[in-house]
């Protein structure tokens, strides 16, 4: 296959960024998204240029690094897919493929498609946790909890992390990705403790960092790898005005 | 000049961890938060012993190359984490559980480290589970089990096929509250490019900063060590891009023994390679075996569709040869008869270098919903890649480097033979001898992060209270930093005329066809050449674009590549020491006469600890005997 690329290129935080145009030949079906890029890149350094960063390690789609805005959506065409999961089988030959780093304000660009996520971990910081030291851990099966119960958690905790969801959402909203931990430790009996200070301190520091607020469009739950559901941003709501009601410790 | 003294505490082995820690010196809380430590590694060792140690009180400094230390590639074991609960009532027990791995690691393991491992592993489920780990439970609440390779119990906790994903969010979560009570501080984005060595003793770590290039300098009174394997050696693997051996490298380099180096398994099942672009081999569950069938045609270079090859005309060549476990063979086993085959020409799908996991005859017997209700995510994962759909045609399978028994010498303490730097996880070498159970890289990862390294680095910093803060502006700093900027400049100015991953390949293709699944003397002798070459011509004609002052992912594959050659070296020299197979490690010279792996007790029941001497020096080998005191040696039977 014969690809045309509009890539994003931009040498640092500092300085503007602008698409520039690659050609592609030989592309075969079977490659991966990235090993295109792969091919690309050892097609640049060889001719003399600069290879386009773009940040990536497990290449099978359970790091989170991976995350390119490709043709307009986050990850590409593929259906709960990760950018590194998506194989160029999906496009024709002679297909214009525009790529983009997520484009957030609070996920700043630092080279070309690579861009800083930070603020993800620092809302986990606030409060993403169960307050339990080595040693303090009660015998596991004296916390009994239903298969069902379980299971809603695990699917919910199995968020990457990635921001497509951010990417996605016009406002560049983190609600998918906070209410996905808000849930996870908000369902478990273990994270029950703890609930009503961990929804205020994470929905207090998502909201400092520059993240927008949902509007209902659900461009999350579509672009979401992983399938995470926009129920839980209802739940996550219910959980933080029910803390403001109840808990005497208000943020 | 540092000896080898493994510190195993005197007494039965049942009472050996009670005794060492009834014994070991303390730190009194006050003095912790004046001791700082250095972690490098964020994967389930490092991220359960960063919260550990903060929960502790110490100060410690939390490195990664990955933009967040949630990412580290722990998030991509499938399986499980074993624990010797015996919630099932089956007869499990921490005995058990140490003998299982002992013999799986077919005797080339140290007693005292595996029971250890055994015994704090209950201890790990309570944790993980405390911290909200959604383990996968029975209608009663309680925990689920699963069997996992070929042991006789049920210990197998697990979260679907994502356990180590749950297991490392469950530890991160643990140290990103630590970095929000101020004990722990991350440095994300950081490669460490030297182990500083000040008066015998680890204070320090050289780390280039990927964003700006920066070097800097980082010190504090002990190093932990917490960088996993590398399988990336064989440039294709089911390791993540990024992992690399660097740290362990600098620290050999300084002085620290390597155990084992050429202990590494290839796992049977990963999807092969399907195009020269192919950067990265995904892991298919073993677990797909029990109804997958293996399968080549009995003609060469027999090209028609799989589908359309009779019955007669296929070669179910682990049935045949192995009638007794047929498509159950071990890991090794199954890589080993695999690449046979494709070596002898039988293999299929473009490359020739794949063999066909046929579930034909299992949907005709059990209907595709029972197939379905087993593999269902293995074979949507496996269409997504491949775009083949393996319900209605067989998947191509081919064996990839997966993890490295191998690693830095540890003592009992997990420290190595640098005064202060421990290494812990896939990074050391104790606990899976010459092959590791499925499982058992979980169990021993949290084990080592919550509860031995926690114990047993105060014993080595109680003597260290008196220490004031490390200043970084000292000459072994100075010098140490000073070598890692040459080391980059020299790597700048070949501008030559190939593409790190291209060496990178070949160095790969090298080590796969040498030093991989089966090796023998003569091709051993070969790869060291061929690897001296190779690294001749890299630093003469590599063509690294850009400059160190930047965001520069070429520099980065340079660095990690230039020290892949010295552990490739390594690897080779110990597997020509090494005459006799075992585990992992199959020496052709070292066979029985149906072509079993052949141990050597008499001459080879010891661990290899290479000292390093030099860039253009041997390194020198030193034996660490295993004494089994509570267990048999026998020979690993699947007839």
């Amino acid at each position: 296959m014969n690809i045309k690329l509009k890539i994003w290129r931009q040498e640092n935080s500092k300085v503007k960024g602008k698409f520039i145009d690659y050609v592609l030949d030989n592309v075969s079906p079977g490659m991966s998204f990235l090993e295109m890029l792969d091919a690309l890149n050892t097609k640049l350094i060889q001719e003399g240029g600069s290879p386009v960063a773009f940040e990536h390690d497990c290449r099978e789609g359970i790091c989170g690094s991976c995350g390119l805005y490709i043709n307009g959506r986050p990850h590409g065409p593929g259906e709960k897919s990760t950018t590194c999961e998506l194989h160029m089988r999906s496009f024709k030959d002679g297909d214009t493929i525009i790529v983009e780093p997520w484009r957030a304000k609070a996920f700043p660009v630092i080279r070309d498609l690579i861009v800083d996520r930070s603020g993800f971990d620092e809302i986990l910081k606030a409060g993403g946790f169960i307050s339990v030291n080595a040693g303090a851990a009660p015998e596991a099966n004296s916390i009994l909890v239903n298969k069902e119960v379980s299971e809603e958690a695990f699917d919910v905790a199995t968020c990457i992390g990635c921001g497509a969801c951010v990417a996605a959402c016009k406002n560049a909203s983190a609600m998918l990705f906070v209410s996905a931990k808000i849930s996870q430790l908000a369902i478990l009996p273990q994270g029950k403790v703890e609930a009503a200070q961990r929804v205020q301190a994470m929905v207090a520091k998502m909201d400092e960092l520059g993240f927008g607020n949902c509007t209902n469009t659900y461009a999350c739950e579509a672009e979401c790898p992983k399938g995470i559901k926009v129920i839980n941003i209802a739940r996550m709501n219910r959980e933080f005005f029910t803390a403001k009601v109840v808990s005497q410790k208000t943020t | 000049m540092a000896t080898l003294n493994s510190k195993i505490p005197e007494g039965p082995l049942s009472e050996k961890w009670t005794k060492y820690r009834a014994e070991m010196k303390l730190v009194n809380p006050a003095n912790k938060s004046k001791l700082d430590i250095i972690l490098v590694g964020t994967g389930l060792a490092g991220s359960s012993a960063a919260s550990s140690l903060g929960e502790l009180g110490y100060n410690v400094k939390v490195f990664c190359y990955q933009d967040s230390p949630r990412r580290a590639h722990s998030v991509a074991a499938q399986g499980g984490i074993n624990a010797a609960k015996n919630y099932r009532n089956d007869g499990d027990s921490v005995y058990r559980l140490f003998y299982d791995m002992i013999k799986g690691g077919d005797y080339r393991s140290r007693e005292a480290n595996v029971y250890r491992a055994a015994e704090v592993s209950n201890a790990t489920i309570d944790q993980l589970t405390a911290q909200g780990v959604p383990f996968a439970r029975e209608y009663g609440g309680t925990l689920d089990n699963r069997s996992f390779g070929g042991v006789q119990v049920s210990r197998t906790f697990y979260s679907k096929g994502q356990t180590g994903q749950q297991c490392l969010l469950g530890a991160f979560s643990g140290l990103i509250r630590q970095v929000n009570k101020g004990t722990v501080k991350m440095y994300p984005r950081r490669d460490v490019l030297e182990i500083v060595v000040v008066d015998g003793k680890a204070r320090g770590i050289i780390t280039r900063n990927l964003v700006t290039g920066e070097i800097e300098r980082h010190s504090a009174h002990a190093v932990v060590l917490a960088t996993g394997g590398y399988g990336t050696i064989y440039y294709l693997s089911t390791l993540a891009l990024n992992s690399n051996v660097s740290a362990a490298w600098s620290a050999f380099k300084k002085g620290a023994f390597f155990g084992n180096p050429s202990f590494i398994q290839i796992h049977p099942s990963s999807i092969p390679v399907l195009n020269e672009y192919q950067a990265k081999l995904t892991l298919m569950s073993e677990s797909l075996r029990n109804d997958g069938r293996v399968w080549v045609p009995k003609e060469k270079g027999d090209h028609r569709h799989a589908n359309e090859i009779p019955e007669e005309e296929r070669d179910y060549y682990l049935e045949r040869r192995y009638p007794a476990y047929g498509n159950l063979v071990p890991r090794d086993v199954g890589s080993r008869a695999a690449k046979e085959r494709c070596d002898a020409g039988y293999g299929v799908g473009e490359t020739g270098l794949a063999v066909n996991l046929d579930f034909k005859d299992a949907i005709a017997k059990q209907g595709k919903k029972a197939i379905e209700n087993k593999y269902g995510n293995l074979f949507e994962m496996y269409e997504k890649i491949t775009g083949i759909n393996p319900y209605v045609e067989p998947m191509r399978i081919y064996p990839a480097g997966h993890y490295t028994m191998g690693g830095l010498w540890v003592d009992y303490e997990l420290m190595t033979t640098i005064t202060g730097l421990y290494a812990i996880g896939e990074s050391n070498f104790s606990d899976h001898g010459a092959n590791r159970l499925g499982a058992s890289s979980l169990m021993q990862c949290a084990g080592d992060g919550y509860f031995v390294i926690p114990n047993t680095i105060g014993n080595y910093l109680a003597g260290e209270i008196r220490t004031a803060k490390i200043q970084t502006s000292l000459p072994e700093f100075e010098e140490a930093e000073k070598s890692a900027k040459a080391r980059i400049e020299k790597l700048m100015a070949v501008k030559g005329t190939k593409t790190v991953t291209s060496f990178h390949k070949r160095l790969g293709k090298i080590m796969w066809d040498f030093c991989g699944m089966s090796r023998n003397e003569a091709g051993l002798t070969k790869a060291l050449t061929l690897i001296d070459e190779l690294n001749d011509e890299y630093w003469k004609d590599v063509k690294v674009p850009g400059s160190n002052n930047e965001l520069n992912q070429e520099l980065e594959k340079a660095i990690r590549v230039a020290d892949f050659f010295g552990i490739a070296k390594l690897m080779v020299i110990d597997a020509l020491n090494r005459k006799e197979s075992c585990g992992a490690h199959f020496r052709e010279e070292s066979q029985t006469e149906t072509g079993e792996a052949k141990r050597d007790d008499a001459n080879f029941a010891y661990v290899s600890a290479w000292e390093y001497k030099g860039e253009n020096q041997s390194p020198i080998l030193h034996k660490e005997e295993l004494k089994f005191e509570n267990v048999e040696l026998k020979i690993r039977d699947y007839k």
